[in-house]
């Protein structure tokens, strides 16, 4: 599979949105940590998080035993550069701080 | 990294290149200043010498301050990394770490920030700044050209 197909595949499921959305607000969990905050299986996350580092959308990094997991936004943004051109990427952002703005969202998350 | 402590943010990407022109790419003034905003990082690189990251064109202009930690070409470079009104304050210096390795026919390149004032205005620049400047390296180092918009300047200096 194409490494774009890849990120894409990870990316087209809520749950797994949902971990990315959990590192984001603490990057760094261990397999424990994030099952504690998620309404599923073990098994269900250790599956998801397989096909999240398989995209490159999580990096593991050791610390002793423990297995700790980073988002990795790198992949997203080679995607959207695909298709963002040079001069649209401050209009975009100007018209993503208004819509904040006009939402009341402190936070740059939109689900 | 001590055991106490776990990194903030790791970045990966895979670029397809040599480990000497990745390694090479983080330090050469002529290829920062095309996919890093139009900057260059200062340095003789020896372990303990102070390093800037500094505008291409007028080097009194200085974004970042540190000291090279540690550097193995072309594996690891480790520095410390703050704002220069900031110089010298431990608890405002983070420190960054470059790890370059062959895997598969490609080469992974880890960026590894940690060390971060929680909550300070570093934790943010950081994050929405790193996935940017590693895509224009990836992309220029591929291709020949940087991503459209990291060959010039994106803020306005510090006063």
């Amino acid at each position: 599979m194409d490494k774009l197909d890849r990120v894409f595949r990870a990316l087209a499921d809520a749950g797994r949105r949902t971990l990315l959305d959990q590192l984001r607000a603490d990057n760094g969990q261990t397999l424990t940590e994030l099952c504690e905050h998620l309404d599923m299986s073990r098994q269900a996350v250790t599956k998801h998080l397989r096909l999240l580092e398989d995209a490159g959308l999580v990096v593991v990094v050791w610390r002793g035993r423990e297995k700790l997991h980073y988002l990795n936004p790198v992949p997203i943004h080679e995607m959207a550069e695909r298709w963002i051109g040079k001069f649209e990427r401050h209009r975009l952002r100007a018209l993503s701080d208004l819509k904040k703005r006009l939402e009341g969202k402190g936070d740059d998350r939109s689900d | 990294m001590t055991a106490a402590t776990k990194p903030k943010f790791v970045y990966v990407t895979y670029i397809s290149s040599t480990p000497e022109n990745v390694f090479n790419a983080l330090t050469d003034p002529e290829m920062t200043k095309q996919y890093w905003v139009r900057h260059r990082n200062a340095s003789d690189w020896k372990p303990g010498s102070e390093w800037r990251h500094e505008d291409y064109d007028d080097p009194s202009l200085v974004d970042i301050v540190g000291t090279v930690v540690e550097r193995t070409p072309p594996k690891t470079l480790v520095i410390t990394w703050a704002f220069p009104a900031d110089k010298g304050n431990a608890a405002k210096t983070s420190r960054v770490r470059f790890d370059v390795e062959p895997w598969r026919s490609v080469v992974r390149l880890t960026v590894t920030h940690d060390e971060l004032e929680p909550g300070g205005p570093m934790l943010k620049g950081v994050s929405s700044g790193w996935p940017l400047i590693l895509s224009s390296l990836k992309t220029l180092l591929e291709s020949g050209r940087p991503l459209a918009g990291t060959s010039t300047r994106m803020t306005e200096p510090p006063k």
